[in-house]
């Protein structure tokens, strides 16, 4: 195209449209929660409990840390200051792996015990439970995934703010990619209290 | 093709011409610009559905008597799985937005392209992968899939045919429709020319707003429906096995929320193309602009509401059957409302039955037809006797053939010209749009009568006494068949051979016909200013 344009606002509102059909995704999981919660309270309860609430809530934090940090990362660039946007990138691209080692750590005992799809643990539990545990696996695990994401789009920012294709004039790829990173942390502050505190 | 030839014969191709940066074929498939993409999705559409409809003719031919006439009962149930998949995920959902939305949207609001050019770029690639792995599916695996397009549980789970590489795929595609969806609404929000407010877009303009909205709204719930049978598959989650607690009505809920609203993104477009066509062919300003625009909203809105219709017998309570049956009929009204201002707008207009005109004026009749029997089934009572039979078939492909499919149509021959810079030859478009015509009356007229007497759909075989009416629905899917190809025909020898044509062979009032045939490549040679509404043909110098 002849001339290179931009349209901040308009780029912005394109990455509001998209992460509203992520919400959506969820939006369906989060369905099947509420339906099943309804049909299986005490067993929805009891698998609640095998769940490990410190794991969880380390998460969180590790979580909104990390939003915390690239949403310093978006001032610091605007004003110009290169090192500290990478720096603050750079802990938010650590949070993202420590959350999923953290992840890694949980599912591992999970499994251990024998809680995982399809075992002959779980076809011996009540059929509610089985649903719980079906139900986390997915909800968490497509979470992750879009931790892994988000930590990849996180990665290719850094680069790109290092080489200076992205600075103070023109930081929208840093700043969609922070929302993108917000939705993950939003996603999570649902999936928190729903899995590990309020059962 | 033989671009030296052409160029002798017509002086600027435009947007067509070879370009430096790529070679042949690459200049098209990595090209940003979004008449070439708004091609590339209507070739590869076309494909498909000429794929589609070859196999709809063996579908036919095999019931054309009982018992084994072609093929195995395994084959038949691949044959409808893979022509009902190819139609509605690869042909009608994608069909208008994508390949027409492409072509006109950014010309039609006065752009150069639309918003995120390279994201298009993308949303055609992920099309042409899902595409090829839902083909894929087909010769991979344990064999084609056999669950019907809509992958019901729990036999969507248990069988061991390929179903895990075409839902995934089934996902991918839908990932296009959403970035497409994504795409126009964010153009059609900042990329307007000065002068062409929400009061001046044409109305196929209105109707892409719309459906865009349904494609970001819906799609991410039939994403993680199709993602959760890929799972269950996978690993055994059990979330819809009664076995371990899970519910396989929670699957049917889920892919009804997305594909009743897909309806109206299959419908919504065609509407819009007829909104446009009627008004240029009947010489008048649309009668009732605003109550078109505003009943496009509505249908989106509405329509999301009504999805438990496709489940009277799953088992819900009364309650929410009688609900569901109230928001359903309530959907009919805005639908009502933009064929009562197609009509007013033809009254006492002066009317040139060109092709184009022929299709719109089928669509309106066929999807009335449609309609109509669509509340058969949204009654709760007639639709416990007519669920899952012919007549259902009969329905669907009124609405979204005689509805979408000859919008799709009256679109070829409104735009290609306009596109290609060549008219096809409008006596055999004639003589393709009658054959097509009767052959798809005579064809889903006996589906429906036959659905009446009590054939079940998905079946293979059926008792003697519907030998007679299936096989007149056979000869009636010959004539639509040579009526099609008859069409086709034409229209690539018209883009190739046909005579040039002007600017603006219909004699339109948007901003399209302002341009050149085909388009420069950033669509205009002076930036427009819109001074006017699309269908002011006195103030565009027209009439
Ligand atoms: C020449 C054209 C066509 C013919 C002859 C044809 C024929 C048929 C027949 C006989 C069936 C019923 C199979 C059964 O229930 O046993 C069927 C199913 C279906 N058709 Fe078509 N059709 C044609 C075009 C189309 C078009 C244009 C669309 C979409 C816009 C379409 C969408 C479907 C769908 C969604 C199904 C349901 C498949 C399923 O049950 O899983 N068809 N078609
Ligand atoms: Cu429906």
């Amino acid at each position: 195209m002849s001339e290179v344009h931009k349209d901040y606002a308009g780029a912005k509102f394109g990455m509001w449209l998209f992460l509203f059909t992520e919400l959506l995704l969820f939006g369906g999981l989060f369905i099947l929660y509420g339906v099943y919660l309804h049909r299986y309270p005490e067993e929805f309860v009891k698998a609640g409990g095998e769940l490990n609430v410190v794991f969880g809530a380390v998460n969180t934090l590790v979580l909104l840390t990390s939003s915390l940090a690239v949403a310093m990362s978006i001032t610091a660039l605007q004003k110009g200051n290169r090192r500290l946007t990478l720096v603050l990138l750079a802990v938010t691209i650590a949070s993202a792996l420590i959350f999923l080692v953290n992840k890694y750590f949980e599912w591992s005992a999970k499994i251990h015990h024998g809680l995982y799809p399809d075992s002959p643990h779980l076809k011996e539990l009540a059929p509610g439970e089985s649903v719980f545990f079906g139900l986390y696996y997915v909800t968490t695990g497509l979470h992750g995934l879009h931790v892994v994401i988000g930590g990849a789009l996180l990665a290719w920012v850094f680069v790109q703010v290092r080489s200076g294709r992205v600075h103070a004039e023109d930081f929208v790829a840093l700043e969609n990619s922070g929302l993108y990173w917000h939705l993950v942390d939003l996603i999570w502050i649902f999936i928190f209290p729903l899995y590990y505190l309020i059962l | 093709m033989a671009e030296t030839h052409l160029q002798a014969t017509a002086p600027d191709r435009g947007f067509l011409t070879p370009r430096e940066d790529y070679s042949g074929l690459f200049s098209w498939i990595f090209s940003t610009d979004h008449k070439r993409i708004g091609l590339l999705y209507f070739w590869s559409i076309v494909t498909f559905f000429l794929t589609g409809v070859t196999l709809g003719l063996l579908i036919r031919l095999e019931l054309f008597l009982p018992g084994k006439t072609i093929v195995e009962a395994q084959t038949y149930n691949a044959m409808f799985t893979l022509h009902g998949v190819i139609m509605i995920f690869l042909f009608i959902i994608p069909g208008i937005p994508a390949a027409f939305g492409n072509l006109v949207l950014p010309i039609q609001i006065g752009a150069k392209d639309v918003a995120f050019p390279r994201l298009n770029l993308l949303s055609w690639w992920l099309y042409a992968i899902g595409a090829a792995m839902a083909l894929g599916s087909l010769f991979s695996g344990g064999g084609a899939p056999d669950t019907g397009w809509t992958f019901y549980v729990p036999f969507s789970v248990q069988t061991t045919t390929n179903v895990s590489l075409a839902a995934f795929a089934v996902f991918i595609l839908g990932f296009s429709s959403i970035l497409t969806g994504l795409n126009f609404i964010t153009t059609i929000h900042r990329m307007r020319a000065p002068g062409m407010s929400w009061g001046r877009l044409p109305l196929f303009i209105w109707s892409l707003y719309a459906t865009a909205w349904v494609q970001v709204l819906a799609t991410p719930i039939l994403g993680i429906t199709l993602a959760l049978v890929l799972v269950e598959r996978l690993l055994g989650t059990g979330l819809f096995d009664p076995t371990r607690g899970g519910d396989p009505i929670m699957f049917q809920h889920l892919f009804w929320i997305y594909s009743h609203p897909a309806v109206y993104i299959m419908v919504l477009p065609g509407m819009g193309v007829i909104s446009d066509i009627i008004p240029v062919f009947a010489r008048k300003p649309a009668f009732g602009y605003k109550a078109i625009a505003v009943s496009s909203i509505a249908i989106a809105a509405a329509g999301s509401l009504v999805w438990g219709h496709h489940m009277f017998t799953s088992g819900m309570s009364d309650m929410a059957v009688l609900v569901f049956s109230l928001l359903t009929f309530v959907v009919a009204i805005p639908s009502a409302v933009k064929v009562f201002n197609w009509v007013a707008t033809l009254y006492k207009g002066s009317i040139s039955l060109d092709p184009p005109l022929l299709f719109a004026l089928s669509f309106i009749l066929l999807f009335a037809i449609g309609g109509l029997t669509g509340l058969v089934l949204g009654a709760p009572a007639t639709d416990v006797h007519v669920h899952d039979t012919h007549f259902v078939v009969g329905h669907f492909h009124y609405t979204m053939f005689g509805g979408t499919g000859m919008a799709f149509f009256a679109a070829m021959h409104y735009w290609l010209p306009k596109i290609y810079g060549r008219m096809y030859n409008k006596r055999i478009a004639t003589i393709a749009w009658g054959l097509i015509f009767v052959g798809f009356n005579v064809l889903y007229l006996s589906m429906k009568v036959v659905g009446m007497q009590g054939m079940p759909r998905r079946y293979y075989d059926y008792i003697p006494e519907f030998t007679r009416l299936n096989q007149l629905a056979t000869v009636g899917s010959w004539i639509l068949g040579i009526g099609v190809f008859l069409m086709f025909f034409n229209l690539i020898r018209g883009t190739f051979r046909g005579q040039p044509v002007g600017d603006n062979p219909w004699g339109g009032a948007t901003l399209e016909w302002t341009t050149s045939s085909p388009p420069p490549t950033e669509n205009f040679e002076v930036d427009p200013v819109v001074t006017h509404g699309p269908y002011d043909f006195k103030a565009a110098g027209i009439l």
